[in-house]
């Protein structure tokens, strides 16, 4: 029952006219080169999937552009959703569309060459050969779609809006502002004079706390490297405590620990060391020391774990030469030890340096940010790096476009950051080797 | 010579035992407070005695947080929470790093640099569009909708992970099987999956592991108190006004950390393992 039409008529433009025909209309084409079951499905696709969806994705295409006309009727953040998905799902529609094109032109051309037409049978193994890589990365496609992929589209186009405190739908349509945020943030001297002074804190904050980290933990894991310690696996064992406890908890466990007139801290330097009270969460100076003692107490087990594992894999024939060579056990550190270990550790650190830099839950937890600090803008205090001042914009000053425009420069800023990282790492490398 | 040389062993020695001493000092004394805090009488934290050995220890705030609060309920959530996630995470990670590990496909340098700058967004301001979408689904004060939120985010940087473990795993075992006549499933399954055991249950255990240190999405997404997760619960602890709930966050927060810490201190060789060998090769 299955014939093929252009076999027949003997003509040799088979694939161009497939691939036509597959243009005006899905499954045509296929149809055209004689495979039904495949045309039918492709029409009935056409017909009931992409037709009538099409009203549906330019209505909220449109939405995305326009943001809404009548307030209260239209949310502007629910239109711009709804337009990224359209747009998502908008771009996908197009993809099938092309491979069916492709596939029509394939097929055509493989009749021309005098090949045979491929059964139902044969597509559907082929289909599912092919279409393997796709069916198994589809569900973690999905979801980085829509909860990492969209978030983030929505954030950036934020940047670009009007969304404040006094523009909040469903109350006012948004309207799209271009640059103005960025500007205005910038230029404006009160907003840029406290985006330096927390990018500097920030800046700070970062380098402090990723090298306190790495050096305590590198000092902790040469100790426990020498073999003449005794009971090196309980040590380590209590020493990794911080890292197994959740962070949330201990970071609570030390704000209470750190209150000024109630904690145990200040109680134990007021009556065993006759000190005065330190203003360990009132004093910007003060608040800045706590977070980064908390942090270091929270983040010195992982660098010790990384440098430990580093140790032990180190070759012993070069301490063996060392030896034979008459090398100090010093010497021995300075050339041999330190250099391989910086050499494995330099990515390690750099990475930790990116993501201290956004290190939301030390700020937050511990002080939220505090203390107030007279002359900043957007309700920042004194411990505040960029992340936390960001969530301050969002959830307490609502300047979401404000918020959206730092988040882009934050991520600009890290993802610059890393890629220069990521190109020098092995893993990347690797990747470039194998293909 | 010998004598100062030995001398010079001795005194780095005792330095080293001195430096652990200390360190032992820093890293226990917080959770030994907060230990003892659990059993003063009082309620809140300015009314403890300030020694480290009560004077009249109880129980009694351990007792009451299972009879006079929720926190039976939200250790239950916690609990759901946290498996749901962390099989969720596990099957999409696996499936997406195998492809990108092992097959071809139009795209799979683009999407592998997508994935690695994608996951650099800064997560806190994902919220804000978090709360749409859900809203979207009806997925607000779910469960179902903080394990999509934590499985959903969690898949870039983990692909990244476990594709790095599969990279180092010699291929001359599924060339043998493909000459066999193995299909690709069978090849996924029986032959990568065993021998990825090892990464699969670290990045399981580290997804366990996020709801319990996670507050700011949990208290996004969940508003009703009973369907609350234990770092909200704990939380609300903490910001009852004048800390006069403190020995009961101290009490709960203990409970709270106990399972991650004894899976943590018991597997530490697995996860060093994994971190190492997945940090270095990316």
């Amino acid at each position: 029952m299955q014939r093929n039409l252009i076999e027949n008529t003997g003509s040799n433009i088979g694939r161009y006219t497939s691939a036509l025909l597959s243009t005006l209309y899905m499954g045509a084409g296929q149809i055209a080169n004689g495979q039904w079951l495949k045309g039918i499905f492709l029409i009935l696709f056409e017909t009931f999937v992409l037709i009538p969806s099409v009203p549906l994705l330019l209505k909220n295409l449109k939405g995305l552009i326009t943001l809404g006309e009548t307030p209260m009727v239209d949310h502007s953040l629910f239109m711009m959703i709804y337009g990224i998905l359209a747009a998502v799902a908008a771009i996908f529609l197009i993809v099938c569309y092309l491979v069916n094109i492709r596939d029509a032109y394939e097929h055509g051309l493989a009749i021309d060459k005098g090949g045979k037409r491929k059964g139902w049978k044969e597509t559907l193994s082929d289909m599912i050969d092919a279409g393997f890589p796709y069916l198994i990365l589809a569900p973690g496609i999905l979801c980085i779609i829509l909860f990492t992929f969209l978030p983030m589209a929505f954030n950036i186009m934020i940047a670009f809006t009007d969304y404040d405190l006094f523009h909040s739908p469903p109350r006012h349509i948004l309207n799209w502002v271009g640059f103005r945020n960025f500007v205005e943030f910038l230029t404006t001297a009160s907003w840029a004079n406290t985006f330096k002074q927390v990018m500097l804190w920030t800046v700070v904050w970062a380098v402090l706390s990723t090298l306190t980290t790495y050096l305590l933990g590198m000092i902790i894991a040469l100790i426990l490297n020498n073999p003449r310690i005794k009971f090196r696996k309980v040590i380590r064992t209590i020493l990794i405590l911080p890292y197994a406890i959740p962070a949330f908890i201990s970071i609570l466990m030390w704000k209470g620990m750190l209150n000024t007139n109630f904690g145990i801290v200040n109680h134990l330097l007021t009556t065993t060391f006759n000190m005065q009270p330190i203003p360990w969460l009132e004093n910007v100076f003060w608040t800045r020391f706590a977070v980064i003692m908390v942090n270091l107490w929270l983040g010195f087990p992982y660098s010790m774990m990384m440098i430990t594992g580093i140790l032990q894999g180190l070759p012993n024939d070069l301490y063996e030469a060392a030896t034979v060579d008459g090398a100090s056990g010093f010497q021995k550190f300075r050339y041999i030890t330190f250099p391989l270990v910086m050499f494995s550790v330099a990515p390690l650190v750099i990475m930790s340096f990116a993501y201290n830099f956004n290190n939301f839950n030390v700020i937050f937890l511990l002080n939220d940010g505090l203390p107030a600090v007279f002359g900043l803008q957007g309700k920042a205090g004194g411990s505040d790096i960029l992340i936390s001042w960001v969530y301050k914009l969002t959830f307490q000053s609502l300047k979401f476009n404000y918020a959206a425009a730092m988040s882009l420069i934050i991520f600009l800023l890290i993802v610059g950051f890393s890629i220069y990282n990521y190109t020098r790492t092995r893993s990347f490398k690797e990747e470039e080797m194998l293909r | 010579m010998t004598i100062s040389h030995r001398a010079r062993q001795r005194i780095s020695l005792g330095i080293s035992y001195l430096i652990i001493f200390i360190m032992i000092l820093y890293v226990l004394f917080p959770v030994v407070w907060t230990f003892v805090s659990s059993l003063n009488q009082g309620d809140s934290l300015y009314s403890s005695d300030m020694s480290f050995i009560p004077k009249d220890p109880t129980w009694r705030h351990y007792r009451r947080l299972f009879t006079e609060t929720n926190f039976g309920l939200w250790y239950k959530n916690t609990l759901k929470v946290a498996v749901a996630t962390s099989v969720t995470t596990v099957i999409l990670v696996t499936f997406t790093a195998y492809a990108f590990s092992r097959l071809q496909f139009y795209g799979r340098k683009t999407g592998l640099i997508a994935m690695l700058v994608l996951q650099m967004f800064p997560g806190i301001m994902n919220m804000v569009a978090m709360y749409v979408l859900l809203n979207l689904f009806g997925l607000l004060d779910t469960h179902l909708g903080l394990i999509i939120v934590y499985a959903g985010g969690a898949i870039p940087y983990n692909t990244w992970l476990m594709k790095g473990y599969m990279d180092g795993i010699s291929r001359s075992l599924e060339e043998a099987a493909i000459i066999d006549g193995a299909s690709k499933w069978t090849i996924m399954w029986r032959i990568i999956f065993p021998l990825i055991l090892p990464m699969v249950s670290v990045i399981a255990i580290f997804s366990f592991v996020s709801p319990f240190g996670d507050f700011l999405f949990a208290r996004l997404v969940l508003t009703t108190p009973t369907n609350w997760t234990l770092s909200v619960g704990l939380h609300d602890f903490v910001s009852a006004r004048f800390g006069q709930r403190y020995t009961q966050f101290a009490a709960g927060s203990l409970l709270a950390a106990l399972p991650i810490t004894v899976l943590y201190l018991s597997l530490q060789g697995l996860l060093i393992g994994g971190l190492t060998r997945g940090s270095v090769k990316g």
